[in-house]
C-alpha cells in the first residue's frame, strides 16, 4: 500500500481544494434558503414557466418552496458538476502524470508489477472520491440543521448517494482514458464531465434524446426522479456500473503492455 | 548476467535496435557506447521492462525481462539519465519512499551515500539542481545494493569531484561482486572505467569487445600549428590542412610523432579526443570488426 500512501500525499491539496470549494458553494446555497423561502410561492411559478429550461433542471417537477427541491436544483448542480470535475480529473490524470511528469522511469523501475500500480493507484482515486463525499454530506446535513430546517434524510442521503455513483463511474470511464494518455489528461477529463451533463440537459428536454439518460450518468442523478420515486433507477445505475468496471478493466489491458516513454 | 538475443525494437516504423546481440557477464563493469539516438536507452529500457520489445528476446539473471520483471528489478538498479521526481517531495522522502516500493529498509546504506556525494536530505526536489537531483538518483539505484546496475548517461550534471567520487563507489560496488553496465557517450568515461564495451550505431551493435582491444583502434584528434613534416608517420587520417596549421586524426604510435613534432617547428599544439563521428568513420574505415 506504499503506493496508495504516495498518491494520497500527492493529492491531497488537490482533494482539500476541492472539497472545500463545493463545500463551501453548498453551504452558501442552504444558507440562502430561510430567506427565499419566504419569496418562493412567486419565483416557484416563474421558474415553472421557463420552457425547456424548466425542463432541462427538472423543475417543472420540483417544488422550489421545499428545501428537498431547493436543495434538489440548487446544491445538486454545484455537487454534480463539482463532484464530476474533481472525479474525472483526479482519475485521467492518475495514470498518465507519471509520463507527462516523467517519473514513470522511477516508479515502474522498482519492482513493482503495473497490475499492483495499477490497483493501488485506482484505491486512492476511490479514496479520495470517498473522502470528499463524506465530507460534502456532512456539511450538507450540518447546514440544513443550522438554518433550522428539518433534514429530509432519504432524499438528500439518495442524492449523495447516486453523485456518488456518478463520480465512480465518471473515474472508471477517465482512468481507463488515463492508460492511453501520456500528456495532458486535465482537459479530457473535465470535457468527458462537461459532456456528459450536457447530455442529461438534452435528454430533459428532447424527448427524442431521452434515451441519452442511459448513457450519461447524470440520468441516475435526476433529483426530479428520485425525490418522487424515493429510490435510484436500478437500470440507470447497473448501465453505469458495467461502463465505468469497462473503463477500468480496459486500464489494465492497456496499461499492462504499454511501452512507457 | 544480460544476454540479448536478436533484440529488436521499433516504434511505429522508426528504428530503435535491430537485431541486438549482447552478453555480459558476472561481475563485468561493460561500457555501451554510441551516440545519441543509436539506440543505448533503446536497449535499456527493454531490459528493464518499461518497454516491450518487437522481436527477439532478453535475459537478466536468468529471466525473461518480459515475464520474470519484478524479480529482475528488485535486483538491479537503475539510473536513468534524466532524473526527475515527484513535485513537492523532500529528498529523503523520494529515498523513503524508493526503499518502501522494493519493500526494504535501507536507511543506512542511504545516509553512507548521501554522505558521500554530499547530498542534503532535508532539501526539497523541486528546489535541487540538476546535478542534485542526479545524485539522488544516484542514491535510489545503489541504495539497495544491487547485484546489477544499470547507468544511463550516468555523469551528466555532475562537477569532476563528484563524478570521481561516484565512479569510485561504482567501482567498489563492481569489486565486491556488482555487475555493472555504463550507458555513456563520452569515450574517456568507458575508457577508464570498463572492462569491456559496445560500440552502438543506428540500432545495430557495431563492435563489442575488450576496452583494450577497442582503445587500440582510437585515434586522437592533432592540431598542429606550425610547420611539421607529417610524411613519415603512418596512422594519419582525415587531414586537414590549413594556412598554417595542420589538424589530422592519428591513430599511430605516440612516440613516432612526439620525435615528427619534436623536429619539427611547433608554436601550438592541441590534442584532443576525437568526437564520436570521428570514431564511427574509424571503425568503419578499419572494417574487420563486426560490422
Amino acid at each position: 500500500m506504499t503506493l496508495v500512501k504516495h498518491e494520497l500525499r500527492q493529492g491531497k491539496t488537490s482533494l482539500l481544494i476541492w472539497t472545500a470549494s463545493i463545500g463551501f458553494l453548498l453551504v452558501i446555497c442552504i444558507f440562502l434558503f430561510p430567506e427565499m423561502k419566504g419569496q418562493m410561492e412567486g419565483v416557484n411559478d416563474v421558474f415553472a414557466s421557463m420552457g425547456s429550461f424548466t425542463q432541462a433542471f427538472g423543475m417543472d417537477r420540483l417544488n422550489f418552496g421545499t428545501l428537498i427541491g431547493f436543495y434538489a436544483v440548487e446544491c445538486g448542480n454545484i455537487l454534480g458538476l463539482g463532484g464530476a470535475f474533481f472525479a474525472a480529473l483526479c482519475a485521467a490524470g492518475i495514470l498518465s502524470k507519471e509520463e507527462k511528469d516523467k517519473t514513470a522511469e522511477f516508479l515502474l523501475t522498482h519492482p513493482v508489477s503495473r497490475k499492483r500500480i495499477l490497483t493501488e493507484k485506482l484505491i486512492a482515486v476511490l479514496i479520495q472520491i470517498t473522502a470528499m463525499n463524506i465530507m460534502i454530506y456532512a456539511f450538507a446535513a450540518g447546514s440544513i440543521a443550522a438554518v433550522g430546517e428539518e433534514i429530509p434524510w432519504k432524499e438528500i442521503s439518495l442524492m449523495h448517494l447516486a453523485y456518488y455513483l456518478l463520480q465512480i463511474e465518471l473515474a472508471g470511464i477517465c482512468f481507463g482514458i488515463s492508460a492511453f494518455l501520456r500528456k495532458g489528461s486535465a482537459g479530457i477529463g473535465l470535457g468527458l464531465a462537461a459532456m456528459m451533463y450536457f447530455l442529461n440537459l438534452i435528454a430533459n428536454i428532447a424527448d427524442a434524446a431521452g434515451f441519452l439518460k442511459y448513457i450519461t450518468p447524470f440520468g441516475y442523478c435526476e433529483a426530479a426522479d428520485i425525490v418522487s420515486n424515493g429510490r435510484l433507477d436500478g437500470v440507470m445505475v447497473a448501465i453505469g456500473a458495467v461502463i465505468g468496471i469497462s473503463g477500468i478493466m480496459i486500464a489494465y489491458l492497456k496499461y499492462t503492455k504499454k511501452d512507457i516513454q | 548476467m544480460i544476454k540479448t538475443t536478436k533484440l529488436t525494437k521499433y516504434y511505429g516504423k522508426a528504428r530503435g535496435i535491430v537485431d541486438l546481440d549482447l552478453t555480459v557477464a558476472q561481475g563485468e563493469f561493460f561500457g555501451f557506447i554510441g551516440p545519441n539516438g543509436a539506440g543505448k536507452s533503446t536497449t535499456i529500457r527493454t531490459l528493464l521492462g518499461l518497454i516491450a520489445p518487437t522481436a527477439g528476446s532478453a535475459k537478466i539473471f536468468g529471466k525473461d525481462v518480459t515475464k520474470e520483471k519484478e524479480f529482475i528489478l528488485r535486483n538491479t538498479g537503475y539510473l536513468p539519465s534524466e532524473a526527475l521526481f515527484y513535485q513537492g517531495m523532500k529528498v529523503k522522502d523520494v529515498l523513503k519512499l524508493s526503499a518502501d516500493l522494493r519493500k526494504t529498509d535501507c536507511g543506512a546504506e542511504a545516509k553512507l551515500l548521501c554522505e558521500r556525494l554530499q547530498l542534503d536530505t532535508a532539501r526539497n526536489i523541486d528546489d535541487l539542481s540538476f546535478g542534485n537531483r542526479k545524485k539522488v538518483a544516484i542514491v535510489c539505484a545503489l541504495q539497495h545494493r544491487p547485484e546489477l546496475l544499470v547507468l544511463d548517461e550516468p555523469t551528466g550534471g555532475l562537477d569532476p569531484l563528484m563524478q570521481k567520487e561516484f565512479f569510485d563507489i561504482l567501482r567498489e560496488r563492481n569489486n565486491a561482486g556488482a555487475t555493472i553496465l555504463l550507458s555513456s557517450h563520452v569515450l574517456s568515461e568507458i575508457q577508464r572505467n570498463c572492462t569491456r564495451a559496445a560500440i552502438i550505431r543506428d540500432g545495430r551493435i557495431i563492435a563489442c569487445d575488450s576496452v583494450d582491444v577497442l582503445s587500440r583502434t582510437r585515434a586522437k584528434r592533432i592540431t598542429v600549428h606550425g610547420r611539421i613534416d607529417l610524411e613519415q608517420l603512418g596512422g594519419i587520417r582525415d587531414r586537414k590542412e590549413a594556412k598554417d596549421s595542420v589538424s589530422f586524426l592519428y591513430s599511430g604510435d605516440m612516440g613516432s610523432l612526439l620525435r615528427a613534432l619534436a623536429s619539427g617547428q611547433v608554436n601550438d599544439l592541441t590534442v584532443t579526443e576525437p568526437d564520436l563521428d570521428e570514431i564511427f568513420l574509424h571503425y568503419y574505415e578499419t572494417g574487420g570488426e563486426t560490422v
